[in-house]
């Protein structure tokens, strides 16, 4: 992996650089709160920040957005413009959350919607620093080696910036003049002290988070899920938040002059009443306490049987926002006091 | 494979205007809908039976359906709907000549390639004729591939029995053994027999070869447990009985999430399953 290193003096600089390759958004500041936002000005972009409230799924399955317009005699796709949208600012855990939806929306059937949406978002990461409702370092997130385009982190006076793809690199060579490739023991050894010192400051860990699978399997039938469930306001928020979280409603509206209308996808989530509800009535998930095991189920066990990773990469969201404290943490610790002491856990 | 013709370019959403050319209603609140596309290039033969189309009418939305209809039987699909919710409401609205957009097939189907050589009982309760139909119809224009097939069906009553013209004929043609029952005879006038589904089972059991038989069901969920109890009294193994089964979905590909059971998605892995696969998987039934 190629890496540079920048002057922060140079960064408004390289800000303009990447300006002239697309819409650019970057975290922001706002009502206490940090978003992705698109960028106007430079002095908006606020890297000092743990976690935006939505991740940046935003720019690759938005929560609402028409995939289709009919009008009386046809219809016809709708597609997002081939324009560049370029995202800064991107943490470690939120670019493995794009690698995760990556895997679903790019497998065997490509959702041609978020393939274009993704052929055309450049991503920039940036380092970070934990707070306590962190715990990536549970879910091997923390770091990442690929999945962006180019990644800042963040020392003294200066930036290292990698190199993670073949868009990073074109960037890269036109900044020749802010970047250098000089890197000495200096800056070296500054980075591992960075490392550590990041290391150090988490706070927060999931109980037995590598068997965590195991511990959900053991848990299918256990007192935990109704105890949360009870708790649940079936909001939604928790997969409003979730970088990973995907689910979608097909809906069809139309014009106010009824000459014509869109199809448009909405974010859905397994939370939700009805999710689960087919024609004629029936449902299959009516409670609360089934469709709220489905969404841990689904996340954190059922993600390693089908690509061997979990859907959860600790970034923390559901822990800060769920209204009722149901949240990875807290299941987990639940789920895990719940089997600790059987025979079948001790063996984990 | 596909109904809809993938042409260079064209993605997995993209829906083909199709064109209603007959429907009849079969029960009171189930119709029969006759389909071609309106692209001639568009062959209504590569897919299986137990697969599914997702409809949409243009403002309405879009909807889930079974294909009727075999891949035998080429230049229309058929489709056996009931009326209950607001798309099939929309739909029953339409008249003989209307458009409706078609994408699909989707998910996984019968293999009727791997049932070759093999006796098939096939067993159907109310709607689950329907998706049960396709099997039928292609056992019946293949018929040299399979050994003994038997076919029981079971409807509340003579009114309620979908199909049922087709059905009685097909019993008179004889190519497949055929035995049909309602529940309750309301009309006096019922040629066949009375009782739910698995009093059926007394007419074939004596001829079932279970090292050689698959069992293909399809029907309301309380005719699931009584028809695998009689499947397992003839030895029939678990894994030779296929059912399919229903959920919510909005995509078809295994994207938009509703129609997940633990790590399975209905959708890519389904609609058929085995009588193994429900007692391994969870909430699947």
């Amino acid at each position: 992996m190629k890496t540079y290193k920048m002057s922060k003096e140079r960064f408004p600089e390289f800000i303009e650089l990447v300006k002239t390759k697309g819409q650019l958004y970057g975290p922001v500041k706002g009502n206490g709160k940090y978003s992705f936002e698109e960028i106007k000005n430079y002095e908006d972009l606020d890297f000092d920040y743990q976690r935006t409230v939505m991740g940046p799924k935003k720019f690759l399955t938005p929560p609402k957005y028409p995939t289709l317009r009919f009008i009386k005699s046809g219809q016809a796709d709708v597609f997002v413009s081939d324009e560049p949208q370029i995202v800064m600012g991107v943490h470690p855990c939120d670019i493995h959350a794009i690698n995760i939806l990556d895997r679903l929306f790019l497998g065997n059937i490509k959702d041609p919607y978020y393939e274009k949406r993704r052929n055309n978002l450049i991503i920039i990461g940036h380092s970070c620093f934990p707070d306590e409702n962190c715990v990536c370092t549970s879910t091997g997130t923390d770091i990442v080696e690929d999945g962006f385009d180019l990644f800042f982190t963040e020392l003294t006076g200066y930036y290292l910036v990698w190199v993670g793809s073949d868009k990073g690199l074109s960037i890269a060579i036109e900044a020749e003049e802010i970047l250098t490739e000089e890197i000495g023991e200096e800056e070296i050894q500054e980075y591992v002290k960075w490392q550590q010192k990041r290391s150090n400051m988490f706070k927060s860990e999931i109980p037995s988070f590598k068997y965590l699978a195991d511990i959900i399997h053991l848990n299918y039938d256990s007192k935990v899920w109704e105890q949360f469930g009870d708790k649940c306001l079936s909001c939604g928020t928790c997969s409003l938040v979730c970088p990973t979280c995907n689910c979608f409603n097909v809906e069809d509206r139309i014009d106010m002059n009824a000459e014509g209308g869109v199809r448009e996808r909405i974010l859905d989530s397994c939370t939700l009443p009805y999710y689960s509800m087919v024609a004629g009535d029936h449902d299959f998930r009516p409670d609360r306490t089934s469709r709220l095991k489905l969404y841990y189920t689904h996340k954190l066990k059922e993600y390693i049987g089908r690509w061997g990773t979990p859907g959860c990469v600790g970034c923390g969201r559901c822990v800060t926002y769920c209204p009722v404290d149901i949240n990875v943490l807290s299941v987990s610790e639940a789920l895990f006091e719940e089997v600790c002491e059987l025979p079948e856990a001790c063996d984990l | 494979m596909t109904l809809t013709t993938k042409e260079e370019g064209e993605h997995t959403y993209k829906a083909h205007p199709a064109r209603i050319v007959a429907m009849k209603n079969l029960t009171e609140d189930t119709r029969y809908f006759k389909i071609k596309f309106l692209d001639e290039n568009i062959v209504e033969e590569d897919y299986k039976p137990g697969q599914f189309a997702i409809m949409s009418l243009p403002g309405v939305g879009e909807a889930v359906f079974s294909i009727s209809s075999p891949p035998t039987r080429t230049d229309f699909i058929e489709f056996g709907i009931r009326k209950v919710g607001s798309f099939t409401e929309a739909l029953f609205n339409l008249n003989v000549g209307d458009i409706v957009y078609l994408r699909g097939p989707y998910g996984d189907g019968f293999d009727m390639e791997s049932l070759k050589g093999r006796d098939l009982i096939i067993v159907s309760g109310g709607l689950g004729a329907v998706p049960l139909r396709s099997v039928l119809l292609y056992v019946e224009d293949r018929r040299e591939e399979f050994d003994q097939v038997f076919f029981l069906n079971g409807a509340r009553s003579p009114s309620d029995m979908l199909y049922k013209e087709d059905f009685i004929a097909m019993a008179q043609r004889d190519i497949i053994e055929s035995h049909l029952s309602v529940d309750k005879d309301d009309t006096g006038e019922w040629p066949y027999n009375e009782g739910v589904v698995t009093t059926l089972f007394p007419k074939v059991v004596d001829r079932v070869v279970s090292e050689k038989t698959t069992a293909i069901i399809c029907g309301p969920p309380i005719m699931y447990k009584f028809v695998i109890q009689e499947l397992l009294k003839l030895n029939i193994p678990k894994d030779q009985i296929l059912m399919t089964l229903e959920r919510r979905m909005k995509c078809g590909q295994g994207h938009c999430g509703h129609c997940a059971i633990g790590g399975r998605y209905t959708c890519l892995e389904g609609p058929v399953f085995t009588y193994y696969d429900v007692q391994h998987i969870k909430e699947l039934i």
